[in-house]
Order: structure tokens, then C-alpha cells, then sequence
């Protein structure tokens, strides 16, 4: 169900290994689904250095508001402007074209702690519905 | 236990409904449903009044209401944040509407289109009169407004000091001291001869007209803050924007204003409504509720509650403000004033008020031992330096059945800020000036 | 000829050069010099438009809109009860509607010796000592509050607090309150009970703890078994406890907080004192305070002197307030409302506010706990709190019951509050709801529970009875049009 090309999070977030050795993070569609329609994102600059499980920005739907973690250390070396001008994109396509950020990783062994697609299946499965 | 005595008119419930619905819940009395009140505390003793019908609580409301005296039987010159402006018909008609004075807030938008098109009117309007891009559908009063700005343009910015004009309403500033404190945010005064800003410096606060009736250097001061990175938060009049240019025009970045001279009685102090606006780019950060317009099912066009995400009920302790029940009725009403008055009934007021102040203070000029201490250009008030004290005058309009105007003798020596509307005719400043004259040495 | 006449055009649509829509008398005072041609606009653009034409519209658009004195509101933790038509009429006698609020207090003594009642009267409800009716709606009062509370702390040179302990049912109003007064908030869970987590709030509570907010009965409408036992847990370690006293119709008459332990509260005077709702206020938020806070109330106190048995009454800003919440002394028009209000009930009066919000709320618990999910079984207060997670087995949620309300010409209860309930929809009847309205709900809503079986696309494509169906609010947070512009 879950592309086997990538890792995932607890906090619903994937992240995959792309060019250039960077990371390309964003939301799993379990998320999306449950935030509903996404109406405004909040990313963090080009240059920030971030930690593992830091606030890295948020999402808004129509009646909430979600905090996206970072599942790795590293710096920010790009956003996703289609997905700032146009949210919606995150809900089409969470797991292509609605990517987040791209990360240079800091610490790569923190790649290798996130779950596998078969372990987040699990996860969701325990949570019910 | 049941009351005793009268029942309510506003109780439909007869014994026979209560003994009925008693039965169903197979309770044998009310009180079986307050068992989880612990038994030492309930039924207290209230020191209340016994019920009293709508004729005896008439009496009594008039008997109150007759130991005030209105503006309506002495002329008044009082301002300094609330004025005495003509009201059409019009604006208590509309917001006695029972559709508007007793509907809940329109989170539920397909029962509040009326509620929800009224303010995205109101919203439409302030800007117009602002010369900003956006508004909100309404703060508290002007104070808050002002506070709810300065704690904004901390949070734009990032930064934690705040600079104040010392020329803007005293209330005004003790109410944003009130609300920027807590947060460790500092509040420091300059004045307009000499501005100086640091880089810790969020906004700088300043109200033009100012509390003692004068423009501000509004260009310049925009200027000094916009090279300084600090933000221009603007109080303003909002019958002078029917004359002078908006703040908008000189690069404001948020205004605000008392909305109160917008077809809202006096009512000795509210409910009155906080006109707040702010530039696009800030409409994340702006408090309040904001309504939008949107398209239905069937793509007709319709209104909501829209940017949601900004407030307490989604945001909690992360809300823009904590702000839920404002003074949306209120709102209606400026609406309806704006509405009828228009682009031509504005203007006139505005130059009605002008021309009968300055008058004013040209005569009162004239009277031997009294000036006018500050240059520069007033609207509606100005301040009159007094050879005797400010409270003597007063004492002495009080005696001769007119109330005068407020003592600012901390900021100017025997000052007094008198206030005059199209509201005050040609004879009762007359009688002002000549009660001046009267009263010009110490008794 | 087809031509579509739409009601709905905005002010703007409807202005055309040259139309007026009042008149004012010519000058009467020799024209003055005009200021600088630099500081007079030249654009200022409003629409202009008759009299009538407003009149029209604003009308007609009020159409649209359900109110109280068209509709029936269960709304939980709203009271949205009856607004006496009399309250108005003392509001807008002139000696009350045309003071100015720097008047003299000479010439306002009617005025504050009102308001100075009031601050008695609402004192002796809650049982507390003092009392400032300067905050301008709940919220408000919230802050004014816990200001108090943080002067409290620091007058005794207690600087080390700062934790707010919050239930996890509250009002979003009061964690932002607390962030507002620079405090972070802990969430306190509640229990299966739908009491609070009685051995959580014993581990929160330490030497940092600044004091508890707590909404009296609840928002789950809940008389806590535990209040006693919460406030002295608060109490034993230093902390002060707030009530949100937004729920005060149930309490009315019944019990005190003062006698229970709050130390300080506000009230809705718009909620349980009958003020109407406006499309959104104006409220009014009084703080009420026990004897330790009553110095820093929020100004101004009004004050009453006895001189030779004649009183006078004067506005009084004591140096240890917490400072001003408002340009003046709070919404006194609000003020004359309430008071008008509880003078009409009195004591009888509330204690049949208080006894038949409570009824009909459990009359609707017992005739719908068949229907409904209750996620607590047990005597509810003045509203009650069901869940519709049964319905969502069919993919029908909280939301569509709640938009097929308004086929019947109901307005829906509240959704989604308090969060720890799943698909919560809170039902508050009021005592201003005759029993016969009450019936009708019931029966409605065990309809609306066939309809979701029989047929759910009735309630997801609701209403279908209204000017709008349902809203694109994605779209109107996606693309934000959020006011007309005239540029001529």
C-alpha cells in the first residue's frame, strides 16, 4: 500500500532518498486524508538547519492546524513553491508531486531509525482506523 | 424544590410540563437532578430582590435613568475617544432587526448569511474609509484595538519593544500596558519632536489625530519606522478620514480606530466596536474573526467565517488573540450608517465638525487669558490653555447648565480639550465662549 | 426580457453618483480656512445609495439569517435563551443610551448607581466579595482573571510560577488567555466519568502551578463529583482556581462558587444573563473575585460613598488594578440588560432558571440516549453532550445531523466541542424553550437517526431548504476575497 522507495514517521511523514544526496520529505496520505482539505502551508526558510523532531512548519485545513516534524537533521536547501501557491497538491498527490521540503541530511544513521513501509502499515493499523 | 411565587413569562414550562418531564426522568423531584452538588453548599442563601413585574422594573430603570443628565438637555463639548455625532434613523431600525440583534455568531454559515454579508460589508467599507487592503469584522472597542496591533506587529516581527507616541489617549496606553506586559513585551515613550527607534523596536504606536485633537507628521513618521524596521501602527478618527488623508495613503501598516462616532450611541462608554485593517501581507497574523466570500453547491455565491486557523477555538494557546464574542451588532450598525450616509454624508460631517470647531477655537482665542497652546492642524478637538484651572471652568459650565470639556492640565498647564460635532449648534458654543469669558479669574 | 434580480448585490453594486441617503442642516457658523490642500483627501470613495435601498437590503439580507426570536438554538454552552424585549427598552432610555462616558459623575449618579448595584448582585450570586463589570465580553474576562491571579503571585513575590492547568474539555478561550497572560499551558485529562483526572491534577500540581481554569459544570455538562477535592488540591500548592462561569445557568441559584472555592470568575452576560447575541456580541464579561483578589480587579470598580445616609456613587482605579481593559468602564449598555434581567427574575426567578435549564436537558438526554451515543451515562446539567460515532459506522457524521437540523428549521448544536468527544454534538434547551418545541426536537432528531439509515445522502448533501448550501470554505481560505473595492 505504502511505497517501499522511502521511510516513514510516526507523525505521518515520509522521507526519500533522491538526487544529490538530499532528502525529500513530506506528508503519507493517511495524513492528508485525515487533515482534510488543505488550504495553507508553512515551510521553513532555504538555509534552515533543523533536528530530528523538530517543528520544521505547519499545515492548515478548513477547521485545524497540524505541526510537521523534521524526521532527520539536517538543512533546508529547497521548498516546494507549487505546493505553497497551491495547497491542494498535498492532498492530489502527498507522495510525489506534493513533497515539502529537500533536506541534506546531517546525520545519516537517523535515516536508517525511520520505519519501513510494512512497519507504518502496522503503525496505522494500530490506531484503528 | 419549586419556587413558590410568580412564574416567569420567560419560562413556558407550566407545573403540568414539570411534573410530566419529572415523571419521564423517574426522579421524584428537581433537586434528585443537583445530587452531585455537595449537600453543605446547595440552596445558599441569596440576599436577591423578590421577582418584580416589567411595570415595577420600569419604574425603577426610569427613576435611574432620570437622575442622568444627557447631552441632549445640556450641551456638551466632551471628547477624547467618544463623540457626539448624528445618528440617522436608519441604524436603530436595521439593528433591531430580530434576524440580526438575536442571532448567534454565523459559524454555521448556510443560517447567517445575513450576518455573514453584513460584516463582509463592513469589512469592504472600513477598508474604503482606511485605505487598506483588509479588515476584520471588528475588535472590543478602540483601545483593544490598539493593544491587539501592538501585540501583532510583535509577532510579525519578531521583536519585543514597542514605542508609543506620547501624544495618544492616556486610557489607550493603560490599556495596551494592560495586555503587552504579561507577554514580557516593553512599552517606551517618545515624543514627536525627536523620535528615536532601536532595532528591538516591533512598532511604533501613534494616533492621528492625536488624543489632544492634532495631525501627526504622519509622512515623516513612517519613514523613521519603515528605515528602522519597525511597523507604523496608526489609531485614527473615523469621521476625520471623510476630510483628511487616510493613514493608508503615507504607508500605515496596521490602523485601527474607535468605530463609536459611526452611528453608535454614547451609551456612557459601549458597547462601541474596535475598527481594525491591516496590508494583505499580514492577514495571517491580523486577530478577530474574518468573513470571506465563496461559491455554494450550486456555485451561488455566498459568505463564511474563512482563515479560522488564525483563532482560539482552533489555535487555543497559539491563537493570534483570545478573542471569541466581539460586537458584531455594532458592526451592523456602522453599517448601516456608512450605508446611508455615504461618500457625500461622511464628507459633510466631517466638514461640518471642522468648520464648528475651529470656530469654536477661534473665538475662545479671542477671549483675553485664554489660548490655543499647540500649532499645527486640529480636527474636532482642541486643546484651550485656561486662566483659571480646568476644574473651576468645568464646576462653572456644570452650574450654568452646559458640561465642557476634559481636563488635560497633567500634559498642558490649566489645559482643557474641548470636543465639538455637527451635533453642537452656533448658539450653545456661543454660550461656551461667553461662559469663558465669564469665568476668567480665580473665585 | 429576462432580467435577474439579485437581492444579495452589495453596497457597492447598488451605489450610483449622486444618490443620498440622509441630509444634514447647512452650516451655521462662518466657513473657517481650510486646512493644507495637501492633508484633504480627494479619494474617498463609499458607495451612495438611498435610504430605502439600504433599508431593502439590509432587511431582506436579515432574512436570511435564523435568530432566537425565529428559531430554536440548542446550542450547548452558548444559552442561547429569549432576550426580553423590556431589556431593551430600558438600554435605550436616553438617560442610559446618550451619556457621554466623561461625563461629570455628578451628572451620572443614575448610571453608577446601577452599575454599582450590579457589582453587588453578582457578587452575591457567586458568593465573592467584590466585582468589576469593565471587561467587554468572556473572553476578556478570562484575561482579566488571570491577571489577577499573576498580580496575586507577584504581590507575594512568588515569581517562579508559570504553569496554567487546563482540562482537556475547556473552551479554546481559556488556554489562549493563559498564553495571553505569557503562562504555559498543562492539559489535565478528564476521566471516564467525565469528571477531571483527579490523580493527574494531584501530579500537575507542584510550587510552579499558577492555578486551574475550570469550567463549572463542564463543557461535557458535568457537575464534577470532585470540586471540593480539586480545590484544595490547588489550593494546598499555592495555586488559585478560575471559574469560566459560562455555564452559569445551571448554577444559578443552586450553589456558589465562592462557597466552593474559585477565587475568581467571570460571567457571560450575553449567555446566562439574557443580553442578546447580536450575530456575534457586543457581550459583556464581568470578573467577579474573592476577598485576596479583589484589589487587583480590572478598572474601574465602581465605588459607593455614605455621607449623612446619602450615597454617591464614583469610578474608583485602585493602584494595585491590574490596569484598564477598556477605553472607559466596560459595555454599560450590556450592563442596564442584565440588570433589568435579574431584577425581573430574583431569587425565585433563578432558581427556576436554573431548575428548568436542567430539566430539559435531561428530558432530551433520557428521550435520545436510544438514538445517540452518551458518552456518559449519567445526570447531565443543563446541556448534554451526545456523540454520533454510531452514526459515522454509515458515514454519516456530527456535521450532516447537525446541517439537517436546518431542513427542520432548527439551528444545529454544537459540533466537535469539547474536543475529547468523538462526533460531539452539545444540546442545550434552555428554560426559555416550551416543552412543546422541546418535544418537536426530540422527535426530529430520532427522525434525522432513521434518515441516516434510510437514506444518507439526505443529511450529507444538507440543508437543501436554505439561500446557500453548503460553503466552500477551502476555497475561501485558499483564495481569501474578503472585501469589495469602488475606486470611483
Amino acid at each position: 500500500m505504502y511505497p517501499n522507495d522511502r521511510k516513514y514517521s510516526k507523525e505521518h511523514e515520509w522521507a526519500k532518498q533522491d538526487i544529490n544526496e538530499s532528502l525529500l520529505v513530506g506528508i503519507t496520505d493517511y495524513a492528508q486524508e485525515h487533515l482534510g482539505d488543505i488550504v495553507y502551508l508553512d515551510l521553513p526558510n532555504v538555509g534552515s538547519m533543523l533536528s530530528k523532531m523538530q517543528k520544521l512548519g505547519e499545515i492548515e485545513s478548513v477547521k485545524s492546524v497540524s505541526d510537521i516534524f523534521s524526521p532527520v537533521s539536517g538543512e533546508v536547501i529547497e521548498i516546494n513553491n507549487i505546493a505553497l501557491d497551491s495547497p491542494e497538491l498535498v492532498n492530489a498527490d502527498p507522495h510525489n508531486s506534493g513533497w515539502l521540503v529537500r533536506i541534506i541530511v546531517s546525520n545519516a544513521s537517523e535515516f536508517d531509525e525511520l520505519l519501513t513501509a510494512d512497519e507504518y502499515q502496522s503503525f496505522l493499523d494500530s490506531l484503528g482506523s | 424544590m419549586t419556587p413558590e411565587t410568580r412564574h416567569s413569562p420567560y419560562v413556558p414550562n407550566t407545573e403540568t410540563d414539570r411534573d410530566q418531564i419529572i415523571k419521564r426522568l423517574g426522579v421524584s423531584s428537581t433537586d434528585e437532578l443537583f445530587q452531585d452538588i455537595p449537600k453543605e453548599h446547595y440552596l445558599p442563601k441569596l440576599n436577591l430582590n423578590e421577582p418584580l413585574s416589567e411595570l415595577e422594573i420600569t419604574r425603577e430603570l426610569q427613576r435611574l435613568s432620570m437622575l442622568n443628565d444627557t447631552p441632549d438637555t445640556m450641551p456638551c463639548f466632551l471628547g477624547g475617544g467618544a463623540y457626539r455625532h448624528f445618528i440617522p434613523s436608519i441604524v436603530k431600525h436595521v439593528i433591531n432587526r430580530a434576524e440580526f440583534a438575536t442571532a448567534y455568531t454565523p459559524y454555521q454559515p448556510e443560517v447567517s448569511q445575513g450576518t455573514l454579508q453584513t460584516i463582509y460589508e463592513f469589512q469592504s467599507l472600513i477598508c474604503q474609509l482606511f485605505e487598506m487592503d483588509i479588515a476584520n469584522s471588528g475588535m472590543y472597542d478602540g483601545a483593544t484595538a490598539i493593544a491587539e496591533a501592538a501585540l501583532m506587529a510583535c509577532r510579525i516581527t519578531k521583536k519585543d519593544r514597542i514605542a508609543v507616541l506620547n501624544t495618544i489617549s492616556p486610557a489607550y496606553t493603560s490599556v495596551i500596558r494592560t495586555y503587552v506586559e504579561p507577554q514580557g513585551l516593553e512599552i517606551y515613550s517618545v515624543d514627536p519632536s525627536d523620535i528615536k527607534l532601536d532595532e528591538r523596536t516591533a512598532c511604533i504606536l501613534v494616533q492621528h489625530p492625536n488624543f489632544y485633537g492634532y495631525l501627526e507628521d504622519l509622512k515623516n513618521i513612517a519613514k523613521i519606522a519603515h528605515e528602522n524596521g519597525t511597523l507604523l501602527v496608526t489609531s485614527t478618527d473615523p469621521i476625520f478620514l471623510g476630510m483628511f488623508n487616510a493613514p493608508g495613503k503615507y504607508g500605515a501598516d496596521i490602523v485601527v480606530a474607535e468605530g463609536q462616532p459611526l452611528g453608535v450611541p454614547l451609551s456612557y462608554g459601549g458597547p462601541y466596536v474596535g475598527l481594525f485593517t491591516c496590508k494583505s501581507e499580514f492577514v495571517r497574523q491580523m486577530p478577530g474573526r474574518i468573513v470571506g466570500k465563496t461559491t455554494d453547491t450550486k456555485q451561488r455565491e455566498g459568505y463564511v467565517l474563512t482563515l479560522q486557523t488564525r483563532e482560539q477555538h482552533i489555535r487555543r494557546e497559539r491563537a493570534t488573540s483570545n478573542i471569541c464574542t466581539s460586537e458584531a451588532l455594532i458592526g451592523t450598525a456602522v453599517v448601516a450608517y456608512i450605508g446611508s450616509m455615504g461618500r457625500v454624508g461622511i464628507r459633510h460631517v466631517a466638514e461640518m465638525a471642522y468648520h464648528k470647531a475651529h470656530y469654536a477655537a477661534s473665538m475662545i482665542s479671542q477671549i483675553p487669558g485664554y489660548s490655543l497652546p499647540f500649532g499645527g492642524t486640529f480636527f474636532k478637538e482642541f486643546v484651550v490653555s485656561c486662566p483659571v484651572s480646568p476644574e473651576k471652568l468645568n464646576d462653572y459650565f456644570l452650574e450654568n447648565g452646559l458640561i465642557g470639556g476634559i481636563d488635560v492640565s497633567d500634559r498642558v498647564k490649566d489645559g482643557l480639550l474641548i470636543a465639538v460635532t455637527e451635533m453642537n449648534t452656533k448658539e450653545e458654543i456661543d454660550r461656551l465662549v461667553s461662559l469663558m469669558t465669564e469665568c476668567r479669574s480665580s473665585k | 426580457m429576462n432580467i435577474e434580480y439579485n437581492e444579495r448585490r452589495t453596497l457597492a453594486q447598488r451605489s450610483l453618483k449622486g444618490k443620498i441617503g440622509t441630509t444634514l442642516p447647512k452650516l451655521d457658523v462662518p466657513a473657517q480656512d481650510m486646512p493644507d490642500a495637501e492633508d484633504i483627501r480627494t479619494d474617498l470613495f463609499l458607495p451612495e445609495v438611498s435610504e430605502g435601498e439600504v433599508v431593502r437590503y439590509m432587511t431582506s439580507i436579515s432574512q436570511m439569517n435564523f435568530s432566537i426570536d425565529t428559531n430554536y438554538y440548542p446550542l450547548g454552552s452558548c444559552t442561547m435563551k429569549y432576550n426580553p424585549k423590556v431589556n431593551e427598552e430600558m438600554a435605550n432610555l436616553p438617560g442610559f443610551a446618550n451619556i457621554h462616558p466623561r461625563q461629570p459623575k455628578s451628572t451620572v449618579q443614575g448610571a453608577l448607581e446601577l452599575a454599582y448595584n450590579l457589582q453587588v448582585i453578582l457578587a452575591e450570586i457567586v458568593g465573592m466579595s467584590g466585582c468589576s463589570l469593565s471587561t467587554m465580553a468572556g473572553a476578556q474576562g478570562e484575561l482579566a482573571g488571570m491577571l489577577m491571579i499573576r498580580a496575586y503571585h507577584v504581590s507575594r513575590g512568588d515569581y517562579k510560577r508559570k504553569y496554567v492547568l487546563i482540562p482537556d474539555s475547556a473552551h479554546g478561550t481559556n488556554p489562549a488567555s493563559a498564553a495571553m497572560c505569557g503562562y504555559e499551558v498543562v492539559t489535565i485529562p478528564s476521566d471516564t466519568a467525565g469528571n477531571m483526572d483527579i490523580d493527574a491534577l494531584r501530579t500537575a500540581c507542584n510550587e510552579e502551578t499558577v492555578g486551574l481554569m475550570l469550567t463549572l459544570p463542564n463543557t461535557l455538562g458535568l457537575f464534577d463529583n470532585n470540586i471540593l477535592e480539586i480545590c484544595k488540591l490547588v489550593h494546598d500548592c499555592g495555586g488559585l482556581v478560575y471559574g469560566d462561569g459560562a455555564n452559569m445557568n445551571a448554577m444559578l441559584g443552586r450553589t456558589k462558587l465562592g462557597d466552593l472555592g474559585f477565587d475568581v470568575m467571570h460571567f457571560n452576560l450575553h449567555k446566562t444573563f439574557s443580553t442578546p447575541h447580536g450575530g456575534g456580541g457586543p457581550g459583556s464579561g464581568p470578573v467577579c473575585a474573592r476577598d485576596i483578589l479583589v484589589p487587583f480587579l480590572p478598572s474601574p470598580v465602581i465605588r459607593r460613598d455614605t455621607d449623612e445616609e446619602l450615597d454617591s456613587y464614583s469610578l474608583d482605579e485602585p493602584d494595585t488594578s491590574i490596569g484598564k481593559t477598556s477605553a472607559f468602564h466596560g459595555n454599560f449598555g450590556m450592563l442596564v440588560r442584565a440588570y433589568t434581567y435579574i431584577n425581573l427574575l430574583g431569587a425565585n426567578g433563578l432558581l427556576e432558571v436554573s431548575e428548568n435549564a436542567v430539566l430539559n436537558a435531561n428530558y432530551i438526554l433520557a428521550n435520545l440516549k436510544d438514538y445517540y451515543n452518551l458518552p456518559y451515562d449519567r445526570v447531565c446539567m443543563h446541556e448534554v453532550v451526545f456523540s454520533a460515532k454510531n452514526q459515522k459506522q454509515q458515514s454519516v457524521s456530527a456535521l450532516d445531523i447537525a446541517k439537517r437540523l436546518i431542513d427542520y428549521g432548527i439551528h444545529p448544536p454544537t459540533m466537535y466541542f469539547p474536543l475529547i468527544v468523538e462526533e460531539a454534538l452539545m444540546i442545550e434547551p434552555t428554560e426559555t424553550e416550551s416543552k412543546e418545541t422541546i418535544d418537536k426536537f426530540i422527535q426530529v432528531m430520532q427522525i434525522i437517526a432513521q434518515e441516516v439509515l434510510d437514506d444518507p445522502l439526505l443529511l450529507k448533501n444538507a440543508p437543501h431548504s436554505t439561500p446557500n448550501t453548503r460553503l466552500d470554505e477551502a476555497k475561501a481560505a485558499r483564495n481569501p476575497d474578503l472585501r469589495w473595492h469602488l475606486s470611483s
